[in-house]
Order: C-alpha cells, then sequence, then structure tokens
C-alpha cells in the first residue's frame, strides 16, 4: 500500500544544496520534488540514544530540514558502544547537545530543535504537534506506550524500532492507515520478564540495523515513495542474519484505535508498565537494605547468605565480595530454592534492585521471612562503597 | 497435530486455538504477539481461531530497547 506524502515540498533547494544532495536528485524517485519535501519535512526523534543516533544522523545527511530532539538524558562512557552520535569528549554533557553538534557537523543547512526534557503526559502533546513524523527510540515501555497513544490521538504516523541482545523489530505505526502498538502489542510483558538493554545487553551495531530500517521508512513516509512498514512488522535476527515480514492488521478490538476504544486520553503508564510487579514491591517493602547496611553487615560478621541473582556474564564483570551466584530464573522456578541456607539471613541483589526485588517475593513466599534485598544492587555498592570496582 | 512453532515442531491436541498455544508455550500472555503463517492473530481473537496441521506459528516477545 503505497500512500501520499507527508509532507509539501519546499518552494526551491539552494545552488550549494543541489550539490550536497546530487545523489538523492539523480534517482528518478527521489529527484528535486522529493528532496524538497526532505527540505520542508519536521520530523521528531524520541531519543539521542541507540536507535536515534544513527536515525538523526542519516536523517541529517539525507537533508530533512527541521529535526527535533526530545532526550534530558548525558552522555555516559557506557553508551559508546553503540550511540555513535556522540564520542569521548561528550561524556557527561546533555545528550541532545551533543546530538545537534553532530548533526550540524553532518549537515549545517538542518534546522535543530532541542527538547531537554523528558517526554511525559505533560509535554507529548505540545512536542508532537510540531512535528510531521516521529521516531521512537525510547528505551522503556512506559515511553513507548505514551508516544503511541499521542501519536494515534493526534493521528499522526511515527516509525517504531526496539532492539535486545541480537533481535530487532520495526514498523510504521498510523492508525489511520492501518495498526498501532496496541494492536500488536495490546500491553506491555510482566514486569522483570524482558530486561531492557542496560540488564541484558544489546549488540552495539544492531542499533544500526533497526535505524536504518527506521531511517529508510522515514524518508519513504516523507516523500511519498515505495512501500512503507504500516501493517508489516520487520523482524530482524542477528545471529540468523535473517530479516523476515509479519502482516499486522488493525485489530478492531484495540483499545485505542479500535471501533470502540476504551482509552481516549493518556493514562498513567508507569503503573500501566509497572516496573516493579506488585508482588515484588509489597516483598521488598520493610525487607530493603542499602549498599552500606551490607557493609556494615558484613563488616559485624553477620551471618548472612549473599545471593547475586544477575546472569554468569554479569557476574564475570563484577560481584559484590562474599556472594554466590544464583540466577533469578533458577530462584523463579524454585529449582534453587533448596540450596538456600535455613539457618542465615538471605540478602538478595542484582544490577539495580529490580530483578533482586521479583526474587525477593518469591524467596519470601517460599518461607524465607526475613530475607532482604539491596536496593540499587552493585551499582549502589560499586556507588556507595567501592567505587574501585568497575559499573556496566 | 503437529505445528511449527518458532521453527521447533511442536505437538498440540487436534482443534488447539491460538489462546491454547499462548497458554502452553509463552512465559506470559502479556506482552506476547502470536502470528499465524506470516500474519499477526489479533489478542481478541485467539480463542476463536483454531490452528491446523502444518501451520507455522511465531510468538514474538515485545522488548523495550532503543
Amino acid at each position: 500500500m503505497s500512500l501520499p506524502p507527508l509532507v509539501e515540498p519546499a518552494p526551491d533547494l539552494s545552488v550549494d544544496e543541489v550539490r550536497r544532495y546530487s545523489r538523492h536528485l539523480i534517482i528518478p524517485d527521489v529527484a528535486m520534488d522529493g528532496q524538497k519535501r526532505l527540505k520542508n519535512a519536521k520530523v521528531l526523534c524520541v531519543g539521542a540514544g541507540g536507535l536515534g543516533s544513527p536515525t538523526l544522523m542519516y536523517l541529517a545527511a539525507a537533508g530533512v530540514g527541521t529535526l527535533g530532539i526530545v532526550e534530558f538524558d548525558t552522555v555516559d562512557e557506557s553508551n559508546l558502544q553503540r550511540q555513535i552520535i556522540h564520542g569521548q569528549s561528550d561524556i557527561g554533557r546533555p545528550k541532545a547537545e551533543s546530538a545537534r553538534d553532530s548533526i550540524k557537523e553532518i549537515n549545517p543547512y538542518v534546522n535543530v530543535v532541542i527538547h531537554d526534557e523528558a517526554l511525559s503526559n505533560d509535554n507529548v502533546f505540545r512536542i508532537f504537534e510540531q512535528y510531521d513524523l516521529i521516531v521512537d527510540g525510547t528505551d522503556n515501555f512506559a515511553t513507548r506506550y505514551l508516544v503511541n497513544d499521542a501519536a494515534v490521538l493526534l493521528g499522526k504516523p511515527y516509525v517504531w524500532g526496539s532492539i535486545y541482545r541480537f533481535d530487532g523489530q520495526a514498523s510504521v505505526f498510523w492508525a489511520e492507515n492501518g495498526p498501532c502498538y496496541r494492536c500488536l502489542y495490546p500491553e506491555p510483558p510482566p514486569p522483570g520478564m524482558v530486561p531492557s538493554c542496560a540488564e541484558g545487553g544489546v549488540l552495539g551495531v544492531l542499533c544500526a540495523s533497526i535505524g536504518s530500517i527506521q531511517t529508510t521508512e522515514a524518508i519513504k513516509l516523507l516523500t511519498g515513495i515505495g512501500e512503507p512498514l504500516v501493517g508489516r512488522l520487520m523482524v530482524y535476527d542477528a545471529l540468523e542474519m535473517t530479516y523476515r515480514t509479519i502482516k499486522v492488521r488493525k485489530d478492531p478490538n484495540c483499545a485505542l484505535c479500535g471501533e470502540n476504544p476504551t482509552i481516549t486520553g493518556l493514562i498513567d503508564y508507569d503503573d500501566f508498565c509497572g516496573t516493579v510487579s506488585d508482588e515484588a514491591s509489597a516483598a521488598t517493602l520493610g525487607s530493603t537494605i542499602t549498599a552500606n547496611e551490607l557493609k556494615d553487615w558484613i563488616e559485624a560478621g553477620k551471618s548472612i547468605e549473599l545471593v547475586d541473582v544477575r546472569e554468569p556474564a554479569e557476574w564475570e564483570i563484577v560481584r559484590i565480595p562474599g556472594a554466590r551466584l544464583v540466577p533469578k530464573g533458577e530462584i523463579l522456578s524454585g529449582a534453587a530454592l533448596s540450596s538456600l541456607p535455613q539457618d542465615r539471613q538471605v540478602v538478595l541483589y542484582c544490577k539495580s534492585g529490580v530483578r533482586s526485588a521479583e526474587a525477593l517475593a518469591a524467596v519470601k513466599a517460599a518461607g524465607f521471612r526475613d530475607a532482604v534485598h539491596v536496593q540499587g544492587g552493585v551499582v549502589s555498592w560499586v556507588r556507595q562503597v567501592d567505587p574501585s570496582l568497575p559499573i556496566y | 497435530m503437529t505445528l511449527t512453532l518458532n521453527g521447533e515442531p511442536v505437538d498440540l491436541p487436534d482443534g488447539a486455538t491460538v489462546a491454547d498455544l499462548v497458554a502452553t508455550c509463552a512465559p506470559s500472555v502479556r506482552g506476547v504477539a502470536a502470528a499465524v503463517d506470516g500474519a499477526v492473530v489479533p489478542r481478541g481473537t485467539w480463542d476463536r481461531v483454531a490452528l491446523c496441521e502444518g501451520q507455522r506459528v511465531e510468538l514474538l516477545t515485545a522488548v523495550q530497547g532503543g
């Protein structure tokens, strides 16, 4: 299904612009008309991270006239393995400013608009209204559903992509012409079931594979060429090196874009996605210690069983001295419960405190009533107790 | 009957629906999309869509990374 171009053409291209974009201009399907549309286009990237990096850079190089960036975070050393719009000298800088500088170096004709704030129910309509097209490069479910719902409610198309380890998915969601994100995934997985990239890792170059699909789709939508990924999901497997497309129809029962919608405005997305499950949240009440408290317990010789519930690869990077490794899955399945001691207090930790909260709920339910978990996990241990250790 | 689930053969009772398959084979219903022969089956129809011998089913899980 081809669709008309999203954007009207700009009146003209300058002589310098004609030189710069000559390789586009000699493609008959793009030509002057398509390039003028790109010049007139306003595209918003939500997030200047893994997916936002290649997308912003290629959209800038392609000559998109206005690029908006929603990003509140600063550049961290651990970003540089994949977020190629930022460099070594940008560590500690706001990502939005670092991204703007890279864009200006690639193409000085691009007008960059920085939205130095976290996308929220309070600002999403005001920001989205200024753009023709939105590109979703966020890193959490709550923001992904916010982007989807706001785009549907405003009638805007958006290019969606998500990544994990070696796998990526991409599509174009545009409720007026096809399904929305909720038609595909009505709700996110239960908290803790699907790790984030910070918890589970991501192959850096995967960002380029999926980001380039998103950029390609953006250019096609803006200029009205080709067959956009509306109503199709692209599934990429880097290890098998396969790209597959799966048809996605609009769900007549979709809570948002269906025939009888039950969601007619923005909702509480943290509550909807639940960063920690209710059980885990209840288990941690009164059963949470800080990294400094753990240090005091260890130094006082308190009789504890310190259990690291992360994965072996994470254990190899850094661990708290005296711990032993029991991955969360073995606790949740019940397989490892018999290995936990009855005569010592069980202390659980993970990377940041989410997985250990899930494990704590299971351990307490199994009868280890005095078990606790460490708030902020090994990251807090490194920050508060032993900064000589690495953080990943 | 035997179907292909994410590239591997899987045996299901005759008459099993997409909802039955998800309940049996997925860690959770939430955050899962089911595609039969290359097309996603909307969540609201899972219990009405019966599977047939030899169909290719894919269960996809939403990921959040970006």
